[in-house]
């Protein structure tokens, strides 16, 4: 080993996980101007006044110190009252409830305190970019199981029933599920349960997204299923829901042995979670019911609008049932995802995510966030048309983009 | 509220093929549910909201509460529609508690006000008393923030 190479020092575990499909992407987008970018995970609402207001009032009066480990008994009331109100859920807010810097850190936490080295954790594919990183971090082996578009990116028993092996422990569960916008039906969600009841398989199950369903659908929390309530550990949080994604303020739900053990973590790696966070949180849960359902049928409109001029388009697009993205098929096109997206970003100005960033499952797909102003989703699609229009012409020939010209390198 | 007449509402300028595809409806049906609503007087008009203070400095808003003498048969309705019908007045409406009438006024400046309430409204028989008040500045104007925030920080792709 060369001792003047500083990365000798970096953990083996953590050198050997790759880099994030996103980053690289994230670099070529940075360094360029007017793009149109499709590519946010985040609300393009600032987070309702009501909550800011209080996160400001929490401040004038001075609330600035640590709070409890567990976060601050009021807001894990709050949560535990939300909960019971809009999902039918029954948490004990005073040993249940755990509040967590973001969703991410309650993962993190949970995957921790349930990993013993070498446990199976299955996860499904296309999906959020953390998973399969922090399931390796926590010692534990990531298996993946694939989601298909003609299934309409849910989950099947069946394909879960294939993964499982003596030494699975856990199921990470995400639905609706970015990148795709799948939702799991009630008898779909049912008939997991039943696979995980059968296995003894523990389930976190991230439930992100839960405010987002559309077309009149209710999401249903896995908790909530007879029998689930004792293996199931619920993430969520505010940054999709209340668009507070800035305020780090996540949760986790789960019998309290398990939430002790994730305690433990969280006092010795955060304390707490920022208390202006937790106050303004408060607010939310309590009394922003009606923001938030005009933020989801304001998404559920340019839904609408993006599914109907992708579908015009020639980009197969089904209208997703939940979160903020739709995911289409960029197949007829000829290209992989990668080269879509970077062609789409040098031609046209437009950024997508490739599918391939959220796993090999999501190879011949693109993800685009609607959640931007109609204005923009406008000139946007038009690009996308103007852009598809112009390979369809070329298509056959031998100047269709090649990915070795890429200076990307490809990151798995 | 119908999403037809929210959308409408936020912005009156979106086409009808957007209209539809954002509801998911057939142009036709957008067609004819604006024009029922048009033709029932649900939709009164479409205008453009615009920054009076941008667009000329010394423009003068005021807001004048008006007390007049109700009438036998018609009560507020005849003087309430005769004071109406003056261009300067762009709102009036009949009020509960201390007065009867909230009038707001746009005039180029703060003399065709004078003018206007001293002339025309003060005069007015059965008006028997008026208090004016002007606008100093506006922060938002039907729903609309005037200092919008800055938000040029958002990370262009994120996981």
């Amino acid at each position: 080993m060369n001792p003047s190479d500083v990365s000798r020092f970096i953990a083996q575990q953590v050198a050997t996980i790759p880099k994030s499909g996103i980053r690289d992407f994230f670099e070529v987008v940075q360094s360029m101007k007017d793009v149109i970018s499709l590519g946010i995970g985040e609300p393009d609402y600032v987070t309702p006044w009501k909550i800011r207001e209080a996160a400001i009032f929490a401040l004038e009066k001075g609330r600035t110190g640590y709070t409890s480990n567990l976060g601050l008994p009021r807001l894990r009331q709050s949560i535990a009252s939300y909960l019971a109100r809009r999902f039918d859920l029954q948490y004990a807010p005073d040993k249940e409830v755990l509040v967590t810097v973001g969703v991410s850190e309650a993962l993190d936490l949970a995957l921790r305190a349930i990993v013993n080295p070498g446990d199976e954790i299955i996860y499904h594919e296309p999906s959020y970019v953390s998973y399969s990183p922090s399931i390796i971090l926590a010692g534990g082996k990531p298996i993946s199981v694939q989601t298909r578009a003609e299934h309409a990116f849910s989950l099947r028993a069946a394909d879960l029933k294939a993964k499982i092996t003596p030494r699975t422990k856990a199921l990470v569960l995400s639905f609706p599920t970015n990148p795709t916008g799948g939702v799991l039906s009630p008898d779909e969600l049912r008939a997991i349960a039943e696979v995980c009841t059968q296995n003894d398989l523990l389930v976190l199950s991230d439930e992100i997204y839960c405010e987002l369903t559309y077309d009149g659908g209710q999401h249903l929390s896995l908790a909530g299923l007879p029998g689930m309530r004792d293996r199931t550990i619920l993430l969520s949080g505010c940054s999709k829901s209340f668009a507070m994604t800035g305020f780090r303020l996540g949760y986790a739900c789960a019998p309290n042995p398990i939430i002790e053990a994730m305690m433990k973590i969280h006092q010795y790696a955060i304390m707490c979670a920022s208390i202006m966070s937790q106050e303004a949180a408060i607010e939310a849960f309590d009394n922003c019911a009606r923001e938030v359902e005009s933020m989801r049928s304001d998404y559920e409109q340019r839904r609408n609008f993006v599914v109907s001029r992708l579908n015009e388009i020639g980009l197969p697009c089904r209208s997703p049932k939940g979160t903020f993205y739709v995911f289409p098929d960029i197949r007829p096109t000829g290209l992989n995802s990668r080269d879509f997206c970077l062609g789409l970003l040098r031609e046209h100005r437009v950024a997508v995510v490739p599918g391939s960033a959220f796993g090999e499952s999501g190879e011949g797909f693109v993800r685009c966030c609607f959640a931007t102003s109609l204005t923009k989703l406008r000139e946007a699609m038009n690009r996308i048309e103007a852009y598809v229009a112009g390979i369809s012409g070329l298509a056959g020939t031998d100047r269709r983009p090649n990915s070795s010209e890429s200076h990307l390198a490809p990151t798995e | 509220m119908d999403p037809l007449l929210e959308l409408l509402q936020q912005n009156s300028n979106l086409s009808i093929s957007d209209l539809s595809r954002l509801l998911g409806l057939p142009i036709a049906e957008i067609e004819q549910r604006i024009a029922e609503y048009e033709k029932n007087g649900v939709i009164l008009a479409y205008q453009a909201v615009i920054d009076p203070e941008k667009l000329d400095a010394d423009a003068v808003t005021a807001f004048i509460e008006v007390s007049i003498r109700p009438e036998r048969g018609g009560g507020f309705d005849r003087l309430a529609q005769r004071i109406a019908r003056f261009e300067e007045v762009k709102t009036c409406w009949l009020m509960s508690g201390g007065y009867d009438l909230a009038i707001m006024l746009e005039g180029r400046n703060l003399r065709e006000i004078a003018h206007f309430v001293s002339e025309k409204l003060s005069t007015v028989e059965g008006v028997l008393s008026t208090a004016t008040r002007f606008r100093l500045k506006t922060y938002k104007q039907n729903g609309v923030l005037l200092s919008q925030p800055l938000n040029g920080e958002r990370l262009p792709i994120t996981p």
